[in-house]
């Protein structure tokens, strides 16, 4: 069990690193902090002295090297807008965002899992295609066109709600819906097709020959064997809630990591980006070593396969 | 004496294609059938439509009585207690028909709990027994061990004990030594013979194995396209075949003694069930085959007390054993 997780703990760590390296490198290579800082029409010794300043001027390698050796000591790098930290900047979005993300993954859940459930169990039925359509819509639709479609309906025309800003919980409605709906229609067709391929197989014709009444067959039989490839895309979700609101936060000026990242990068404002991407690599992999551990403890055969290991 | 199961007329189609088409077969309390024919004959078909196992868009028609009582479009509350408590089934491939993800111990207690007066410690005390005695090794340990920490044989075996579990009064064995190896066979085909004689249980043997079933069944239905063909004790159907399928059956058997004779084989393949022919199923393959044949499609009719035949030569040959008989 301790080699199983050593393995994927220094997997884990390896990804980190190749996110890290691959965004240093990118940004570094596709545009000039201090033109885009200063702007070009500031003196060429103030844009000179700028790159000298933030080490600019140094060979791409050794500023990598410096990069990782400042991280080794727990620096994150400052922003070159203002000086501050970059990892203060990124901390004090990170509340507005998640009270975007947060209740939207529960209402991803809450209407996905049991929608997924439902039309398995109903298949062909009107409310399975109903459901079907809903998810095929729910994730082909861009989140940006859902959210301008919101914005229309429910700010435009009717009025009911705010179409941006972060004044009161009332802003918040129309982001949080834009990403559960399509969350949920994910998870929904998963859920589906997950449900459907146990309720196919041979153990669940086994519980219902010993006389288990369908209810129970459902919850007792099927859905624990159903919940290993569903906790695969929930732990992607889990991944997603730092970093998934991008465009939504956009659309919507809602004011977290989402818009920062924007902001960010179009500056070119090295510290700030690579400290986000860093939060977000660091997310998606501890969610992922989550849902390995969930694996374990969903089903036996891969408890036993990582004792071995 | 009334039978404990009798079937009627029992017809099933998937999405308009009949599988099953017409069958007529009853079973006696304690007795041992068995069911035989090539794959996609309606074997198993038969048993998980009388059980109401089918998938929701199989159309069912016919009869099912289980002592007297219908089956078919039985509320699933009264299914449900004759699933496990009356009539067991236990299948082909033991390695899947557990749950992966639960306990023996949960998959026997439930069984137990739904069809026994049991409970707490009893389960637990009547899971170990069962597990004894299908012969599972440490039975106390192995209760807390899951499905794929046991061999396909042994798995077999908990299935066995499964079925045990309500007490029925018929086990249906769908092809349960298939995907087992042969030795293995022969250890669960004995189990299944010595529970089936302690416990005084009737049993269906599904196989396409003739030599199994003739082995450790009283009375053999042949199965063609989703009929039966031909129903006969085993001695005498395979001392004497008279459904031309059936002797082709059997003449596909080596002997085991007498002199050696070239084996025989079946020409041609099942019909496809989407395109069956007006007549009589086997008549494209049939080497017997009359002009009457492809007209209409004979009925299960007696040729004798215990013997019955769907074949229009049957008639011919009733004459032909009486005329033996007379000599």
């Amino acid at each position: 069990m301790g080699r199983y997780f050593a393995i994927r703990i220094g997997r884990a760590a390896l990804t980190i690193v190749l996110v890290v390296t691959f965004a240093f490198v990118v940004l570094r290579l596709s545009g000039d902090p201090a033109l885009m800082i200063l702007g070009p029409e500031a003196p060429p010794e103030v844009l000179a002295a700028f790159r000298k300043a933030w080490g600019l001027d140094d060979p791409i390698w050794f500023q990598y090297l410096d990069y990782f050796h400042a991280i080794a000591k727990g620096e994150l790098g400052r922003s070159m807008r203002d000086g501050r930290p970059a990892i203060e900047l990124v901390l004090e979005r990170i509340p507005a965002t998640l009270a975007l993300t947060l209740p939207a993954f529960a209402f991803k859940v809450a209407l996905g899992v049991p929608a997924g459930i439902y039309a398995a169990l109903h298949r062909g039925s009107a409310i399975d295609r109903a459901v079907m359509m809903t998810a095929v819509a729910g994730f082909t639709v861009p989140s940006f066109v859902l959210a301008l479609l919101l914005v229309l309906v429910f700010a435009v025309q009717l009025g009911w709600l705010p179409s941006g800003g972060q004044d009161s919980w009332r802003h918040a409605i129309l982001p949080i819906a834009t990403l559960s709906l399509g969350g949920a229609a994910v998870l929904a067709r998963f859920t589906r097709s997950a449900m459907l391929e146990v309720l196919g197989q041979p153990y669940i014709r086994t519980a219902s020959a010993k006389g288990v009444p369908w209810r129970k067959v459902v919850t007792s039989h099927a859905l624990p064997n159903a919940a290993i490839p569903t906790v695969t895309i929930l732990g992607f979700m889990v991944g997603t809630l730092i970093a998934g609101a991008v465009v939504v936060e956009s659309v919507f000026a809602w004011p977290g990591v989402g818009r920062l990242l924007v902001v960010a990068v179009a500056n070119r404002d090295l510290a700030v980006v690579q400290c986000i991407l860093l939060l977000v690599a660091m997310t998606m992999v501890t969610s992922n070593l989550i849902v390995d551990f969930l694996y374990g403890f969903l089903d036996p055969r891969l408890r036993a396969k990582g004792a071995h290991a | 004496m009334s039978p404990l199961v009798s079937i009627e007329d029992l017809r099933v189609a998937f999405s308009g294609v009949p599988v099953l088409r017409g069958v007529d077969l009853t079973l006696q309390k304690g007795e041992a059938l068995g069911l035989v024919g090539e794959s996609g004959s309606g074997k198993s078909v038969t048993w998980l439509a009388a059980l109401g196992l089918l998938p929701r868009h199989a159309r069912v028609s016919g009869s099912v009585r289980l002592d007297g009582r219908e089956l078919l479009g039985a509320p699933a509350a009264e299914l449900d207690q004759v699933r496990g408590g009356r009539v067991a089934m236990i299948f082909q491939d033991p390695a899947s028909a557990l749950n992966p993800v639960l306990t023996i111990r949960r998959q026997l207690s439930e069984a137990l709990a739904l069809h026994r007066d049991l409970s707490g410690n009893a389960v637990k005390a009547e899971a170990r027994r069962l597990l004894d005695l299908v012969g599972i090794p440490d039975a106390a340990r192995r209760l807390e061990a899951y499905p794929h920490e046991f061999s396909g044989g042994q798995v077999q075996r908990i299935m066995i004990a499964m079925a045990l579990a309500g007490n029925p009064d018929l086990l249906i064995a769908d092809e349960p030594t298939t995907a087992l190896d042969a030795t293995i066979q022969a250890q669960i085909l004995e189990l299944l013979s010595t529970i089936r004689h302690e416990m005084n249980m009737a049993m269906v043997l599904i196989s396409h194995d003739l030599g199994v079933v003739a082995e450790n069944c009283d009375r053999v239905a042949v199965m063609y396209a989703g009929r039966i063909v031909e129903q006969a004790p085993s001695n005498q159907l395979f001392a004497d075949p008279v459904h031309p399928y059936a002797q082709g059956l059997i003449g596909a058997l080596p002997p085991l003694d007498g002199p050696r004779r070239r084996l025989t084989a079946i020409p041609g393949t099942v019909p496809d069930p989407a395109q069956m022919p007006v007549g009589c199923a086997f008549a494209p393959r049939c080497a017997m085959a009359a002009e009457a044949c492809g007209v209409s499609a004979p009925s299960l009719a007696p040729i004798a007390d215990d013997r019955a035949v769907a074949c229009i030569r049957a008639e011919a040959s009733r004459r032909a054993l009486l005329g033996i008989a007379a000599e």
